[in-house]
């Protein structure tokens, strides 16, 4: 690799930034909870968005025992079941998925990534945090309001959503627009930060082009982000006042039981544009941070320097500009004029493109490569073979004649659990047990580990693969009973009692990994700094967790790219990015 | 500048050519944009993500008024004030346009005098600005009283497609909003001009951080962008 060097064995370039002073903690509480320091606010955030997809995995398991065994679980009722789909949505793709991505990982690795004592500006980063935090309890409190939360589907689809007859329309379908738009603004403080830390705050010799793909990854994506809850914010906003004062922005003339509704002249499929202009983004907003975070775990534990890493990033630029341009693949159904559906059919395979690109680097990175099985490798592995899957599925649906058929089946449900459930989840978890040695100093039990993989992995199989099966049967979403059909046969009522006793097995082996996580923060074995021996430079911090400031009293300064593994001629099999080059002889 | 391009691209046999020097630039050694602090970059970065939330509330007011079945208002009556015997079009909506747009110019020479370090000019620039950004919001609130009382409602009124009012009160509202954040933040950060904040190196009461002069113009950036809103509003709602 020729980028080595800078200016070729120039003298490294002098500081443009100077080195800002630190807010630094007075007590427990400005240190543990009102904390500015961004590695602290990972913490939090990654916790509470575990905890709250926790809530949405329970729902998940209420739903399965409802279709695989109809009729046992008196206590779940259509209304009921819809809450749950809806709550399950939302919770797992915006509080879980991107809150803990970005908010998490994000916090975490970008600064000590690309060489930085913090975020930018700490304090408005602390705030990102409450306010995130409030826009959950908003949202908890949603379970506990008459009427229960809202069951309109995490589309939200109006009129539905917001009239007599929708599961929570009274107080439900409220809280959550309201936690909706707190969580935009919080997170907006937040993703400023991500942003102007990469672009600006980067220690010296650390160009764009020598950042790790994990970089990349959560930047694009808080970009994206950034340009795609604007469309969420307004719809939120608009179906807000649809609900609380009467306006019709998204309600047509409507006559509901016999009687002529208030409503009238507004426009639902503009809410539908509004919100998969966000809604598609945000799939490559939880997607591209895992594209970036893979890379890095293959190379890492493939000991190879990432294939292609200049294509690499031009993909991962080039996924986030295309993403803004296919939004409508989602609503083939929803009565477009026939063009628009030819364009975006158009706009949606051309994403295979660069996306293809990613998966043959990846591939080819893994090459003859000197792999190590270890648990985040399985786990990145893991997350290949789950996204060709998912992407495969996605040219089905990406086109309008196979769609239309499709649309609406359990088809839908296991694409997209594939490609943006458990594909991220994978990567999620592959990476907690990655970086879990530096962020806490210790080791987890690997035996525990290998467990909670197999059964993870193979289970997410043996769950959503059946249901491409039953959505080519025709088996329909979102419904609460499909009863006695003629066109479903039995084996599909046992196939579905066998998806859900596999769905509570692989629930409970998620008990494993956070008993694993907490059990090993005490009793683990004890880590080094960098026991992957990686080449980024959160692994070569002088202390391990990274003390406050990150990096005690010199900035590290960096003299390569990322991916300096198994470099011909050099000691080790892998050199670190702020490893200065040997003077060359005379 | 320059000299920074310079320091950067020593090196001219190996500089790539045409679009890829642009990306190179970009891509260059600790920072994207060169003598950019950070404040200003994330106010532009902001600016733009709130771009994107006018420009979506505009095109979903431009939508509902092409899908309402009912007759647009016309804005010339609707926003005509009764003055001297006759009815005078859009004359507090043009009043209030030309308030904005010169709070806008006491902005930028409060931004000058800024980078002057003349405490008390920048200081009083600031207030006058943050008094006709308060007047503006003022004239808002005497527009919304009027037509309040002439019967329009965010569900409708008398004059046909009741996405009119929904529109006016949400857009208008929430651009109100964003000068009412303007004028406080602009009082908030005049008092600490007045107060020499910038020259004695004082800790802000929240960050614990020192700021500087540069605050006035990262000020300026917002309340030119909250102007320039206004004058898309002005277009495409009263206009049209």
């Amino acid at each position: 690799m020729g980028d080595v060097l800078i200016g070729r064995g120039d003298a490294i370039p002098p500081a443009e930034v100077v080195d800002v002073e630190l807010y630094h903690p007075h007590s427990w509480i400005t240190k543990y909870v009102f904390s500015q320091d961004a590695k602290v606010i990972a913490l939090q955030y990654s916790l509470t968005a575990l905890a709250i997809g926790l809530v949405a995995l329970v729902l998940s398991w209420l739903m399965r025992l409802q279709l695989g065994f109809p009729g046992v679980f008196s206590f779940i009722d259509p209304s009921q079941y819809l809450q749950y789909i809806t709550m399950h949505g939302m919770i797992m793709v915006i509080y879980l998925l991107t809150a803990l991505f970005l908010g998490g990982f994000g916090n975490y690795l970008i600064p000590l990534m690309v060489g930085a004592r913090d975020m930018v500006f700490p304090y408005v980063n602390m705030l990102s945090y409450w306010v995130y935090l409030l826009a959950v309890l908003v949202l908890v409190a949603s379970f506990f309001v008459p009427g229960g939360p809202t069951g309109a589907g995490w589309t939200l689809y109006p009129p539905q959503a917001i009239l007599p007859g929708t599961p929570g329309h009274e107080w439900g379908i409220i809280l959550m627009l309201v936690s909706l738009i707190i969580f935009i603004i919080g997170f907006t403080m937040g993703g400023l930060n991500y942003v102007v830390t990469v672009l600006q705050a980067r220690t010296r010799g650390m160009t764009l082009m020598r950042m790790p793909l994990t970089v990349w990854g959560i930047f694009t994506a808080t970009v994206l982000a950034l340009l795609a809850f604007p469309a969420l914010f307004v719809a939120c906003v608009m179906m807000l006042f649809d609900r609380v004062l009467g306006t019709s922005f998204f309600i047509p003339a409507l006559v509901s039981m016999g009687e002529q509704l208030k409503y009238g002249g507004g426009s639902p499929i503009l809410f539908q544009h509004l919100f998969w202009f966000f809604g598609h983004p945000e799939v490559y907003i939880v997607a591209l941070p895992a594209f970036g975070i893979v890379s890095d775990l293959i190379a890492t534990h493939a000991r190879r320097n990432i294939f292609g890493y200049r294509m690499m990033v031009w993909a991962i630029v080039a996924i986030g500009a295309l993403s803004f341009v296919v939004w409508a693949h989602h609503m083939y159904v929803s009565g477009m004029n026939p063009w628009f559906g030819f364009f975006f059919a158009t706009t949606t395979l051309v994403i295979a493109v660069p996306t293809a690109i990613k998966v043959y680097n990846w591939v080819l990175t893994l090459w003859r490569g000197d792999i190590h099985l270890t648990v985040p490798m399985l786990f990145a592995l893991a997350f290949i073979v789950t996204f060709v899957n998912g992407g495969l599925t996605g040219l089905f649906l990406g086109n309008v004649v196979v769609d239309v058929p499709l649309s609406d089946t359990m088809f839908v449900v296991a694409h997209f659990h594939m490609v943006m459930g458990v594909a991220p989840i994978l990567v999620i978890f592959g990476a907690i047990y990655h970086w879990y040695p530096k962020i806490t100093g210790r080791m987890w039990n690997e035996a525990l580990a290998k467990f909670h993989f197999w059964i993870t992995f193979l289970g997410a199989y043996a769950i959503f693969f059946p249901m491409h099966y039953l959505g080519l049967l025709g088996m329909p979403r979102r419904y609460h009973d499909i009863g006695q059909t003629s066109f479903i046969p039995e084996s599909a009522h046992t196939l579905n009692a066998f998806i859900s006793i596999v769905a509570l097995i692989v629930g409970v082996a998620q008990m494993v990994f956070l008993f694993n996580m907490f059990w090993s923060l005490r009793h683990g074995r004890k880590a080094d700094g960098n026991p992957w021996r990686a080449t980024t430079l959160e692994w070569q911090t002088p202390e391990t967790p990274p003390g406050h400031g990150n990096w005690g009293k010199e900035l590290p300064v960096v003299y390569r790219w990322a991916y300096d593994y198994n470099v011909p001629g050099a000691d080790q099999d892998f050199i670190p990015q702020n490893q200065p080059p040997t003077p060359r002889p005379a | 500048m320059a000299e920074v391009a310079l320091r950067k691209t020593q090196d001219a046999a190996a500089r790539p050519r045409h679009w890829r020097v642009v990306a190179s630039d970009w891509a260059s050694d600790q920072t994207a944009f060169k003598n950019v602090s950070w404040g200003k970059a994330m106010m532009w970065i902001f600016l733009l993500s709130d771009t994107f939330v006018f420009s979506i509330f505009l095109l979903s007011y431009m939508t509902v008024r092409m899908s309402t079945t009912q007759t647009w208002p016309n804005p010339s009556q609707v926003f005509a004030l009764h003055i001297g015997g006759q009815d005078i079009p859009l004359i507090l909506i043009a009043i209030m346009t030309f308030v904005l747009i010169t709070s806008s110019g006491t902005m930028a020479m409060a931004v000058n005098y800024g980078y002057r370090r003349d405490r008390k000019k920048t200081a009083v620039l600031m207030l006058v600005t943050a008094a006709l950004g308060a007047t503006f919001v003022g004239m808002q609130a005497f527009e919304w009283t009027k037509l309040i009382m002439e019967g329009v409602r965010p569900w409708g009124n008398p004059w046909g497609a009741p996405q009119f009012g929904s529109s006016f009160f949400m857009i208008t509202g929430f651009h109100g909003t964003h000068v009412t954040f303007g004028v406080i933040f602009l009082l908030i950060i005049a008092r600490k001009v007045w107060r020499g904040d910038f020259d004695t190196g004082r800790a802000g009461f929240f960050t614990s951080r020192r700021g500087r002069y540069e605050i006035v113009e990262i000020m300026g950036l917002y309340w030119h962008f909250v102007d320039l809103v206004w004058v898309f509003i002005f277009a495409f709602f009263y206009l049209w």
